[in-house]
């Protein structure tokens, strides 16, 4: 099911699942060019975000499955291992700062989710 | 520096109360510099912490007695001259004149020449090995000339004669004696009830006390032999320690004629002038209100008196509260306002505890509406607080000896503490600070340890008498902010769990976004979900991945698993008072060998299998759930299990069957979703094979029925559970249990275990047993059918999922490729069985 439609800013965006597959105000995770991806569909913002599902604190796959949320007006995800949290928008880690996540760009065109990679 | 306009301070005296007027004079004139400092100290040494002395044979060093290190003078501009005292004062010159010739001169004068040791008129005072206790270097000579003492004595049974005993003590002689002139030891301080609690004490560490002494001659060559004493006696010792009272360092003052009182001490008046108003006195060598202040309270009070005046500001200095609270020996000693004072213009209430060694007196006003003063003796916890109470004038409690016995019978009263104190109560009397003063520096300035508040206000560095009292202070004002700060869930929801579980209650809320439009702000965050999400399920009991409710969940109760190292899951089915078939134990086999899983024994009597994949767990639920098991939601916070021993049905001891009562008591609670996990037990006998007495409610068996405990916990901190009935039958008991769980799940704050949220409780157990047992709050009706809804809506959340497409398609890790499991998974063997790979 992946599809690719080219950007002109040299950015890939790779179709990721259907809108419905990503819970509202939570996170599902997408397998995309071998490497994975939390998706986060934040109903409450009408945004929609992309990390590493890799919780860089033990190195575990578990991001998609962590609660989201705010801090101030900053959305974030809390990992449901130790409860790191994250900035969906910079991937800097608010509760401990030598940690750092990738975060993508998302697209959501005709209930598709694309996710933007490099 | 250019001292040409600024006006010359010259202080006499580098000990506490001189080194504190510079302190503050410096404080005082950060803005801006308008007078030059220059002090003479006749010791070797920067001004020491003298009220500690006996530290210095302990465990202080010199310096550690150190009030500024000597550089702090010279950064602050004060020129310092030690081992130099001033021997000469021309007041008409305005100058003084060092030992060392210097001539410095002044436009104002401050002496602070303390006082001496005073010596008593008697023949051989001058023999080798009779010292006084003042300076450290008096310690230094004491210390090395102990080394070849055996007995030694201490002449004055005040203040500093029982530290000056305690040194000998310390020194290791083998003969340690107090020689007291008056008929009691503290005769300034304590009445002869409370000198006989003392001296009891004293003597039990190996202290001799002579009383009554009046010591007529000191016997020996060039070295002292022994003391020969008015009434003939003459005890035999090899070194005397003089500490008979101070003497005012008045001569220089005299020398240069200033008014001087005839027993000594400089006179001044409430400003601390002398009869030359160029001339200040402060500390001990002062005489004011009529009388030598010999503490380091008043001194430094002083010491700010006169800084303030030079500075221009309206300041005078009051009579002085003389009480003293000490630690002697092991022994707390505290004597407040008017210690002695009795019928008719006083009553007095006395506790003496012979056996213990205590001994507590008030004086209270014949009204007996406030306290006039009193003595404490071997407990002086209340001190600060007596002081208190009888420095403001509070009134006093129907029953003033409750003061200093505690209230007995009934709830304890919630009024007094030092949070009850006015605001303009003095907690620390050295630096003069209010209640009101130090509580804005806790909690608004944010200085919320003893070490903080010492370094922004110097509470509790002078005396430290007041440091209890400053701890106190910082719980009080941290507990009323803290209280505030860990009650309200977060910055999304400004409410406590208490409260906000009423309001979605009322308004009859089923989602978390309905709660957060009504009551809250922002997005919500991992703190504010999952406490919504559990009082959503202790209130409505509907599936909690239903209605967007699974996203608020925390991980494992998304799962409906427990997330393991490596991110799999474990099953724990439900085994209700972990009694269970063989059939079912089979299944249990089968379904661990088909899907890979590492079994164990929990410690609630089931069986945990570990390292399910996420894409697993509704196959193996529904393999589990069709052999009739169910969750055992060790997910959740909710109802874990209920252990149970064996019982009468087998065991030769058992008195009932526990295991059937613990499988009806799992029964109905399991599912029910509280602020924390709950744990049971129920023991067929006294012998609580079942350790019912470790968990959140447990039942023990009895001859006539059952006895309820609740409140335990095993974790981190242990506690034993505590009785809330007993000898109730069955029904009862249920009852009760009910009550107590929902009365905990309506008030306890999130992630509070039940022995916490008893901990805290006001009231405690008596409260509770009063609230369960006797329902003076007239809810109990109420807590037994809310607690009934949850038990008669119970549906077995594995099930529902099962059942249900929609729910069990969220169990996947990869949405985009469903059947794929996460490959980063791995697995290590051990003893025949996989192990989560250990994380980096």
């Amino acid at each position: 099911m992946e599809a690719l439609i080219a950007d002109k800013d040299e950015i890939t965006w790779f179709l990721a699942c259907r809108v419905e597959d990503v819970p509202a105000d939570g996170g599902a995770c997408v397998l995309l060019n071998g490497h994975q991806i939390a998706i986060y569909n934040f109903a409450r913002r009408g945004e929609w975000y992309a990390t590493d599902n890799e919780c860089p604190h033990r190195q575990q796959m578990a991001l998609s499955r962590g609660m989201i949320g705010s801090q101030g007006d900053e959305p974030k995800v809390a990992c449901p291992f130790h409860k790191k949290t994250f900035s969906l928008r910079s991937g800097q880690c608010l509760n401990d700062e030598s940690y750092q996540i990738t975060t993508f760009p998302v697209k959501v065109t005709d209930g598709m989710v694309y996710i933007g990679l490099e | 520096m250019n001292t040409g306009n600024m006006q010359r301070v010259v202080v006499i005296g580098n000990g506490m109360v001189g080194y504190k007027f510079c302190e503050k004079l410096v404080a005082k004139q950060k803005n801006g510099q308008r007078f030059s400092l220059t002090v003479f100290g006749e010791e070797p040494r920067v001004a020491y912490d003298r009220v500690h002395l006996s530290a210095y044979f302990a465990d202080k060093t010199a310096d550690e007695l150190t009030l500024a290190p000597e550089s702090w003078y010279a950064e602050n501009g004060i020129q310092l001259y030690l081992t130099d005292p001033v021997v000469d004062i021309d007041r008409e010159r305005r100058e003084v004149r060092s030992h060392h010739g210097l001539v410095v001169p002044y436009d104002y004068l401050v002496l602070a020449t303390g006082s001496g040791a005073f010596v008593p008129p008697v023949a051989g005072v001058e023999k080798d090995g009779v010292f006084v206790y003042r300076t450290i270097e008096d310690l230094d000579l004491i210390q090395s000339y102990a080394r070849r003492a055996r007995k030694g004595a201490v002449m004055g049974g005040g203040l500093l004669g029982l530290e000056a005993a305690k040194a000998l003590l310390d020194l290791g002689l083998e003969e340690a004696h107090i020689i007291e002139f008056a008929p009691r030891l503290m005769p300034r301080q304590i009445d002869d009830a409370g000198s006989g609690v003392l001296q009891r004490q004293l003597e039990s560490l190996g202290l001799t006390i002579h009383l009554s002494k009046n010591t007529q001659q000191i016997t020996g060559e060039d070295t002292i032999r022994g003391i020969q004493f008015a009434d003939g006696s003459i005890l035999d010792v090899d070194m005397l320690i003089i500490s008979a009272g101070i003497r005012p360092r008045d001569e220089l003052a005299k020398a240069s004629g200033l008014d001087t009182h005839p027993r000594g001490g400089i006179l001044v008046d409430n400003f601390l002038q002398t009869s030359d108003p160029t001339v200040f006195a402060i500390g001990e060598c002062a005489v004011a209100h009529h009388m030598i202040y010999g503490l380091v309270a008043p001194g430094y009070d002083m010491a700010e008196v006169v800084a303030a005046r030079l500075m221009g500001e309206e300041k005078e200095f009051k009579p002085y509260d003389m009480s003293t609270k000490l630690k002697l020996i092991g022994t707390d000693v505290g004597s407040f306002g008017d210690p002695f004072i009795s019928e008719p213009t006083g009553r007095t209430i006395t506790y003496e505890n012979k056996a213990k060694g205590i001994y507590k007196r008030i004086n209270i006003t014949p009204d007996g509406k406030t306290l006039l003063g009193g003595i404490l003796v071997g407990d002086a916890e209340q001190y600060h607080m007596l002081l208190q109470t009888c420095k403001n004038k509070t009134v006093l409690p129907p029953n003033p000896e409750d003061l200093i016995l505690g209230s007995r019978g009934g709830e304890a009263t919630s009024a007094g503490g030092v949070m009850g104190l006015p605001d303009d109560a003095l907690i620390c009397s050295c630096e003069a600070l209010t209640k009101a003063q130090l509580c804005h520096e806790i909690g608004e300035n944010g200085h919320t340890s003893i070490d903080a508040l010492k370094k922004a206000t110097k509470a509790c560095t002078g005396c430290g008498g007041c440091t209890p009292l400053v701890k106190d202070l910082i719980q009080g004002v941290l507990k009323q902010q803290g209280h505030y700060i860990r009650n309200v869930l977060c910055e999304h929801l400004d409410y406590t769990r208490q409260e906000l579980l009423d309001l979605v209650k009322i308004n009859h809320l089923k989602t978390f976004d309905e709660v957060l439009d009504k009551f809250g702000q922002g997005d919500g965050c991992e703190v504010c979900k999952p406490a919504v999400a559990s009082l959503l399920a202790s209130l409505w009991n509907e599936n909690i991945l239903e209605q967007g409710r699974a996203t608020i969940q925390d991980s494992n109760d998304r799962f409906l698993a427990n997330i393991q190292k490596g991110g799999t899951y474990s099953v724990v089915p439900r085994i209700p008072g972990g009694e269970i078939t063989p059939d079912k134990l089979i299944v249990i086999g089968q379904v661990a060998k088909k899907y890979g899983l590492y079994t164990k024994i929990t410690g609630g009597q089931r069986i945990d299998l570990f390292g399910a994949h996420v894409g697993d767990l509704p196959l193996i639920w529904e393999e589990l759930i069709n052999a009739g098991f169910e969750s055992g939601h060790a997910y959740g916070k909710s109802l874990r299990t209920v252990k149970s021993c064996v019982g009468n049905t087998w065991c030769r001891f058992g008195v009932q069957d526990s295991v059937s009562f613990a499988i009806e008591v799992e029964d109905r609670y399991k599912g029910v979703r509280s602020p924390h996990k709950l744990k049971s037990g129920v023991s067929g006998c006294i012998r609580e094979c079942a350790e019912a007495q470790s968990k959140d409610f447990g039942i023990i068996a009895t001859e006539k029925g059952w006895n309820l405990y609740v409140g335990g916990n095993g974790g981190s901190k242990p506690q034993h559970a505590q009785l809330l009935a007993s000898d109730v039958d069955k029904e009862t008991c249920i009852r009760y249990i009910d009550r107590f769980l929902m009365f905990y799940i309506k008030t306890a704050d999130p992630l509070t275990r039940t022995a916490t949220w008893l901990n805290k409780m006001e009231g405690g157990m008596t409260y509770l047993k009063a609230v369960v047992v006797d329902d003076v709050l007239g809810i109990g009706a109420d807590l037994e059918r809310e607690m009934q809804l949850l038990v008669d809506t119970f549906k077995c959340e594995w099930k529902e999922v099962v059942d249900n497409p929609e729910l069990r398609k969220r169990f996947t890790h990869f949405v985009n490729v469903p059947e794929l499991k996460d490959p980063t998974v791995e697995f290590a063997t051990l003893r025949d069985q996989k192990r989560a790979k250990e994380w980096k």
